[in-house]
């Protein structure tokens, strides 16, 4: 579209966040590459839509490990971004990209979509599969890369606590996942934990309440595939020996549990007892999680309080940091920096003056050049808000082995040298997972039409 | 023995007024493959999701080989969500892949092993057992997939458009195979589908479903010869059913000019309330070409027709005052066009006006007032 047309559209138009034609017939295939997104990417048309995806060339892939899946996957390069793209059918690529933008819009973590992809042909005109195009979360790593490394033996838990803590957000919003499992998530380190990102909401939707039923199911059919994935590692020989792969499955059914009846339950108190509300608020802030509403109503007979919190929003603590030093980070890491401030501003004597003042100077003199010493090489691969935390938790360590405080500068170098080469993904662990990846997919049809491939299939099917 | 019944079931969700699925009755016989069509947001899907355990029953109940189920949670329902999106797991053997489940679920080792070999014979994977994924076709890979739902042996399969996540070409193997399967292991199954072909081709029987309310269940060929109101006789079957109304003059059907006999008493079964009307309805391949002088038959103006080989197509307008009603184009919509199969070696030419006589026999005949069959 040139200028001059740009300029006589509708304002409105011009900053709508998805474009689609309505008067086609959506479930028909269109003759012609057709392109649904919610921003305008050019380089976008630049890409060989008319190859499979498994043709792609290697020089517009980007190398980072994947995720098992049914489906073809690969991280491709677009300008300065890097797309995950996924090859599926129209009207299921159509489906999952509009739910991914209502979970956006609800603020959920969730990867973001960028575009549907359709009217895919080949040189010789056999139509292809649309592909659904989202925003590769920086940092993120599937759960089969974050094994693939020397980790503590409590990662496993640790995935587990982080998929627990999505899973409730998620039912809380009415999202119903159908196929909830560890290769469908993406995970962020936070802090000493983790934090979830939904990355496949194919079998989803948006209900305005939850049943127990669905909920319920959702759980078990988690605990089923965690289980299977723990086995599936176990097998390749990733698996610390400690780890008891029913156990862990177990612990998602019990964290969920003990976590939605913290967000939902109502408590019963006597009308003397309203500190008890207090005590209600804290304990959920603790959990990460602010109360927007609450619900109080009276008993019949006027002796007991009942409350319940009705609107609970995630982020407490990465919210509040937000608004102080402008930070964007996950839950635990805003946790571990908010408390770094407070240790700051006492140990600098002014816990009389506003934390707005102190946060800036704190980021100007802690925060910032910290981050400033992440190698080049590394840049792409921790978070400046992890490298910090771990840099203190390390620091921490220094200091109790020499028995004296450690200059930060002392700190971060010997960190450098010998905890951050644990974050590289060698280049054999990277290939390893890709290609156990590619031995997952069943949807690949480069498989499926060479007789010689599988005779049998031709056998059983006729 | 797992037959499943619905029972007056009503589903209305929260501030909907009007119900999803309304007072449903349906019974699917122990082994049956049972599938559910209808139109987007029929309340297809809800009617399995009820019955697995997902959406809250509001009216009526739910039994699964006798058993009140109506509000179990899923998981004790002894039922298999089958397709949901199954990735294999490279590090395990195929026979791990399928039995995995059935270790969570504290089977012992020996039985695991017998229900996989089992389902490995029938999937005609027995001789991969001990092979990793890796080595294996895509279409193996998808057989250890439905392998895993098999090696439960539930009492009920689950299928939701489980076909809707792959290609053309590979919808109809599958549903191929699907059908064969369910065959062979007789397992109770509902099948949800939107896809009318899917539904004739798949299933013992079939129940036809629109705004929550069922309109008809029948094996595929009594739905196609016999549907029993307007909607399913224009829903089952492609190229779909003509359809039209037609005034009744002297108890025949006045078609444009031309009038076309009528059974007496499906004409006298007509009401006040049809204001002298009928639904004729007839298959593209119930009618054929007759001669200009067929006493019995209606003129058609020629806007198309096709060749395919086996069989030619012709699509028209149904001639009135001598000038064919070409208002309506829509050369794609073909129920706004009538349509008559007849052998490509007599497709008359565009612009011809033909005359079709329909086979008295397979005439399909609705009262315009109530929609339903009257012969």
């Amino acid at each position: 579209m040139d200028e001059v047309k740009l300029s006589q559209m509708d304002p409105r138009a011009l900053k709508a966040t998805s474009v689609q034609a309505s008067d086609e017939d959506s479930s028909a295939t269109p003759q012609a590459l057709r392109i649904t997104a919610a921003s305008s990417n050019p380089a976008m048309f630049t890409l060989p839509w008319h190859k499979p995806l498994v043709q792609w060339p290697a020089e517009l892939l980007a190398n980072l490990p994947r995720g098992i899946s049914r489906h073809v996957v690969r991280f491709v390069h677009v300008g300065d971004e890097v797309y995950a793209m996924k090859e599926i059918t129209q009207s299921v690529a159509e489906r999952e990209y509009e739910l991914l933008r209502r979970l956006q819009k609800l603020e959920l973590p969730t990867v973001s979509p960028v575009a549907v992809v359709t009217g895919r042909r080949s040189p010789a005109g056999e139509p292809l599969e649309a592909i659904l195009v989202t925003r590769h979360l920086k940092f993120s790593l599937p759960y089969r890369a974050l094994f693939a490394r020397n980790l503590r033996p409590d990662t496993a838990e640790r995935l587990i606590d982080a998929l627990a803590v999505l899973m409730v957000r998620l039912h809380l919003m009415g999202f119903y996942w159908g196929d909830v499992s560890l290769s469908n998530v993406l995970f962020l380190r936070d802090a000493d934990s983790f934090a979830a990102f939904l990355v496949d909401a194919e079998t989803g939707d948006l209900h305005a309440n939850l049943t127990n039923g669905q909920r319920e199911y959702d759980i078990d059919l988690a605990r089923t595939n965690i289980i299977g994935e723990l086995m599936d590692l176990n097998s390749g020989n990733l698996l610390p020996a400690e780890v008891d792969e029913v156990e862990v499955g177990n612990r998602l059914a019990e964290r969920y549990h003990s976590l939605w009846s913290a967000l939902t339950d109502v408590d019963s108190f006597s009308p003397n007892e309203m500190w008890k509300i207090e005590q209600r608020v804290n304990k959920l802030n603790e959990l990460g999680f602010d109360v927007d509403e609450l619900e109080m109503k009276t008993d019949t007979d006027g002796n007991r309080v009942l409350v319940r919190p009705r609107v609970v929003d995630a982020g407490y603590a990465s919210r509040k940091l937000l608004r102080l030093t402008g930070l964007d980070v996950q839950e635990n890491q805003a946790r571990r920096l908010l408390n770094d401030l407070d240790a700051y501003r006492a140990s600098t004597w002014r816990q009389g003056e506003d934390l707005e003042i102190v946060a800036t100077d704190w980021m100007r003199e802690m925060f910032e050049p910290t981050a400033r010493m992440i190698p080049q090489e590394y840049r792409s691969q921790i978070q400046p808000a992890q490298f910090f935390h771990e840099i203190l938790t390390h620091r921490w360590y220094l200091a109790e082995k020499a028995g004296h405080d450690i200059p930060m500068a002392e700190a971060v170098e010997s960190y450098i040298e010998k905890v951050l080469p644990q974050y590289k993904l060698d280049a054999q662990a990277m290939e390893d997972i890709n290609s156990e990846a590619d031995a997952g997919v069943v949807d690949d049809d480069a498989t499926y039409y060479n007789p010689e491939d599988d005779p049998d299939a031709a056998v059983w099917s006729s | 023995m797992a037959e499943v019944v619905f029972e007056h079931v009503t589903r209305i969700y929260p501030g909907n007024d009007k119900p999803s699925v309304d007072d449903l009755n349906l019974e699917i016989k122990d082994g049956e493959f049972l599938v559910l069509v209808g139109p987007s947001g029929c309340g297809k899907s809800t009617t399995l999701r009820m019955l697995a355990g997902l959406e809250e029953v509001n009216k009526g109940r739910i039994l699964i080989g006798g058993k009140d189920v109506t509000t179990m949670q899923p998981k004790d329902r002894d039922i298999a969500m089958v397709f949901q999106n199954y990735a294999l797991y490279p590090h395990m053997t195929v026979a791990d892949n399928m039995g995995f489940a059935l270790k969570i679920a504290g089977t012992p080792k020996d039985e695991i092993r017998k229900r996989v070999e089992k389902a490995a014979e029938i999937l005609d994977l027995a001789e991969y057992l001990d092979r990793k994924p890796k080595a294996l076709s895509g279409g193996q890979r998808q057989r250890v997939a439905m392998g895993r739902a098999i090696v439960r042996e539930p009492k009920v399969f689950l299928m939701d458009e489980p076909l809707s996540n792959l290609d053309a070409k590979l919808r109809v193997q599958t549903r191929t195979q699907i059908a064969a399967l369910q065959r062979q292991l007789g397992v109770t199954t509902l099948y949800v589908t939107h896809d009318q072909t899917e539904a004739l081709t798949m299933g013992d029987r079939i129940a036809v479903i629109k705004l929550g309310l069922l309109q008809q269940v029948g094996r595929p060929t009594e739905l196609y010869d016999r549907p029993a109101n307007v909607f399913v006789a224009g829903f089952i079957g492609s190229p779909s059913m003509n359809l039209n109304v037609h005034p009744v003059v002297n108890g025949q059907a006045k078609i444009g000019d031309d009038t076309i006999s009528l059974p007496a008493d499906a004409v006298n079964k007509l009401t006040a309330e049809d204001n002298g009307k009928i639904v004729l309805g007839f298959r593209p391949e119930d009618a054929s070409l007759a001669t200009p002088t067929d006493a019995d038959a209606f003129s058609l103006k020629v806007v198309n027709v096709e060749d395919l080989g086996s069989d030619g197509y012709i699509y028209g307008h149904i001639l009135t005052d001598d000038s064919s009603a070409e208002q309506s184009t829509m050369m794609s919509d073909q129920n706004k066009m009538t349509t008559v199969r007849v052998s490509p070696r007599e497709l008359p030419g565009v612009g011809d006006t033909v005359k079709i006589h329909i086979d008295p026999a397979k005439m399909h005949l609705f009262a315009p007032s109530s929609e339903l069959r009257l012969n």
